[in-house]
């Protein structure tokens, strides 16, 4: 088959079904494709001070539409889960506010969960402004928020918005009390926090998921986030461009912790990115993908590295647990030498024909023990017809047989979205949701004078 | 010779490492954001001639003490308390160093009659837009001495008092210290190391020595300039063959300027 060549089928999905197995979701970062050749060399970060230069905005016009197009396709290829995430002054993430598309999407789609993994949400002053959005992102999509809530990487929230680093966590624990708080109370509430003093916290609209819309943590390695997941049952989702091998390392150690923590193992607590690129064949993966998986690790990842560690950003615990060699002269070059032969093997991708990475696909999600995986799809300079085109083979002939992995998933419904079902969906017009809306309710007459 | 170290409490209960030397009149120093050491050439110096007292700053030695130190008034009061907990005899004079001038240029201006004079080594806290500062948060460990000292091969050998950052436990320890060190400086110098004190300086009001290092890359001449103009009683002096690590480049031209100016 020649690949794009054939058009998709209208598949039949999940319709948003309650709980229920393996969980894929279809992530766009939201890369900007045109970073130059001399990119690496010539550019010290692609990230926060990114020359500004590089960016065209009538060339976005065209791109976010692509982008969210795939997205919308990925809704109708079945996948689980459609999803974005906020990045700031990042090169590879053109998505600083996720909120609105994630607010397109639920008005073009009406089965998929709108993963929002997430808003960073030490960031925001007050953080009331989180639950409302996602409040409304909740009604909109018709109770198929997933919540994310990163701590942020130092680049957007430290270099980027001016947080300080040793308050970061501090600030985002507050946030996070308040915001579960907002959803939950149901009467107004005065709220005398460190960084937020509010006479009046109601927050309006609420979400139609109560208390709240599933939690879903994206970490990358802190200590105190794998606890903070298992004090509150979030999902912790691991979010890493190096893939399940190195992963696995981390993953572990989680497990661990769950099992110190006397938590029950479920597979819905964890969860994980990677890229996937599927062909007909390996080799033929290799020949239509390679070049924008290496654009992506040479150019998208060029990130000085003096923004991603500011003192105080991380804690002592996390730092004596972590790794540092990254920080070493030798190891800022990695990235550049890697060749698709090193990507592939060192799990970075999983890529090749729907035997192979359903193979691996397989074996990531039993090694990693995830209920949720995050598949990255579109990668680096990817053209639509490919990214299209792995999809479609990943939904066909990849997906269906790996949704089962977890029987005790099917019961355990702690972890994913609950959509209402009679939820507005965009298969009918707009005027028939209006119809709609006009017979449930009475006529009615407003006050003369009020706007 | 090194300095005697001892145990101080403030009224609030934080306790620290007390660096103490010499014999004569009072003088405090607070340490800026690398940190004090009983090693200090500065220190030694000045011992010859007063009665030294260099407490440490939470987040810089080994009370984790940091958590209770937020923002600018924290560390205002909390450097009050500190002299408060010294119990002196009187006024004393206020050395600090960059971040520690900073400190003391903010102790200085809310309680002004508290000291007697005030010395501010290459000190931060000031911001000129069109001269923007370089961002020490964003450097990376190896990066740093060409920024802080005048000759930056010394600078890093006492910087890392020779460790090998390609070796992952001495990088991890340094790592733990630079981020509790800079971690804690971060919470009134990062992302910039400007917290109105332009607002309050006005109100400084004994006598102040202003100490440029001449080539300080991360305090320009420009900005101990501005230093001078903003405090009405000042002196400003800049020491040759030095940067921004003043006090440990050029311990004794910086030791003389302060006794010339003290007495």
């Amino acid at each position: 088959m020649l690949p794009g060549a054939e058009p998709h089928s209208k598949h039949v999905s999940n319709n948003g079904a309650v709980g229920g197995p393996m969980k894929f979701v279809w992530f766009n970062l939201m890369p900007w494709p045109d970073l130059p050749d001399n990119f690496r060399e010539d550019h010290r970060s692609v990230w926060v001070d990114i020359d500004s230069k590089l960016f065209d905005p009538e060339r976005a016009n065209g791109l976010y539409h692509e982008y969210m197009d795939q997205l919308e396709f990925a809704d109708e290829m079945g996948f689980d889960g459609i999803g974005v995430n906020e990045h700031h002054q990042n090169g590879y993430g053109i998505m600083p506010s996720p909120n609105l598309i994630a607010a397109a999407l639920a008005r073009r789609t009406s089965n998929a969960a709108i993963c929002v993994i997430g808003n960073s949400i030490a960031l925001y002053n007050p953080p009331i402004r989180v639950a409302e959005e996602f409040a409304m992102l909740d009604c909109i999509s018709g109770g198929r928020l997933v919540a994310g809530f990163p701590v942020g990487t130092p680049m957007d929230t430290n270099f980027g918005y001016g947080q300080i680093p040793a308050l970061t966590r501090d600030k985002y624990d507050e946030a996070h009390e308040l915001i579960i708080r907002a959803w939950a109370e149901d009467e107004p509430f005065a709220f005398d926090g460190k960084y937020n003093q509010l006479r009046y916290v109601n927050c309006w609209p609420k979400p139609i998921q109560r208390p709240r819309p599933p939690i879903y943590i994206p970490g990358g390695g802190s200590i105190e986030t794998w606890d903070f997941c298992l004090d509150h049952d979030y999902n912790y989702s691991y979010l890493s461009f190096n893939g399940h091998k190195a992963g696995r390392v981390l993953l572990d150690g989680y497990w661990e912790r769950v099992a110190e923590r006397d938590k029950d193992e479920s597979p819905g607590r964890a969860s994980f990115a990677q890229i996937i690129c599927v062909a007909d064949t390996d080799a033929q993966a290799e020949e239509l993908y390679a070049e924008h998986i290496l654009y992506f690790f040479n150019r998208c990842l060029h990130v000085h590295p003096g923004f991603a560690d500011p003192p105080g950003y991380r804690t002592v615990k996390t730092i004596k647990a972590g790794k540092l060699g990254g920080l070493r002269k030798e190891n800022q070059e990695m990235f550049k030498t890697l060749t698709w032969k090193d990507l592939v093997e060192g799990g970075f991708v999983i890529a090749g024909s729907p035997d192979t990475v359903r193979e691996q696909m397989e074996q990531m999600i039993k090694d990693l023990r995830i209920g949720t995986v995050f598949g990255l799809f579109h990668m680096g300079d990817m053209p639509d017809w490919k990214t299209r085109f792995s999809t479609q083979l990943f939904a066909e002939k990849v997906m269906p047989s790996l949704k089962n992995i977890w029987p005790e998933l099917e019961t355990d419904d702690r972890w994913w979205c609950h959509p209402i079902e009679d939820r507005v969906r965009p298969e009918y017009t707009i005027e028939s949701a209006r119809a709609r809306a006009q017979m449930q309710s009475q006529p009615s007459v407003g006050p003369e004078g009020v706007v | 010779m090194p300095l005697e170290m001892q145990r101080l409490a403030t009224r609030r209960g934080i306790e620290c490492d007390l660096l103490t030397a010499g014999d004569g009149p009072d003088l405090v120093f607070f340490h800026g954001a690398g940190g004090a050491s009983p090693d200090d050439p500065l220190l030694a110096a000045l011992a010859q001639i007063f009665r030294v007292h260099a407490p440490v700053w939470p987040g810089f030695g080994t009370d984790e003490t940091e958590t209770a130190i937020e923002d600018m008034l924290d560390f205002t009061l909390h450097g009050w308390d500190l002299v408060d907990a010294l119990d002196l005899a009187g006024p004393p004079l206020i050395v600090g160093h960059s971040m520690g001038a900073m400190i003391a240029a903010e102790m200085a201006s809310v309680a002004r009659h508290d000291l007697r004079q005030l010395v501010l080594l290459t000190p931060a806290g000031m911001w000129i837009d069109a001269e923007p500062t370089p961002d020490l948060f964003a450097m990376l460990p190896f990066e740093m001495a060409a920024t802080l000292f005048h000759d930056p091969v010394m600078g890093e050998k006492l910087m890392t008092g020779g460790l090998d950052f390609d070796d992952n436990d001495a990088l991890t320890a340094f790592m733990v210290a630079n981020s509790r060190r800079l971690g804690t400086a971060g919470k009134i110098l990062f992302p910039i190391p400007n917290r109105r004190l332009s607002k309050r300086i006005h109100r400084i009001g004994v006598p102040t020595l202003v100490v440029g290092g001449e080539s300080d890359g991360l305090v320009p001449p420009n900005y101990i300039e501005l230093w001078g103009e903003s405090i009405a009683d000042s002196l400003v002096v800049t020491i040759a063959e030095a940067g921004h690590m003043v006090h440990v480049e050029q311990p004794q031209a910086v030791a003389d300027a302060i006794v010339a100016f003290a007495n």
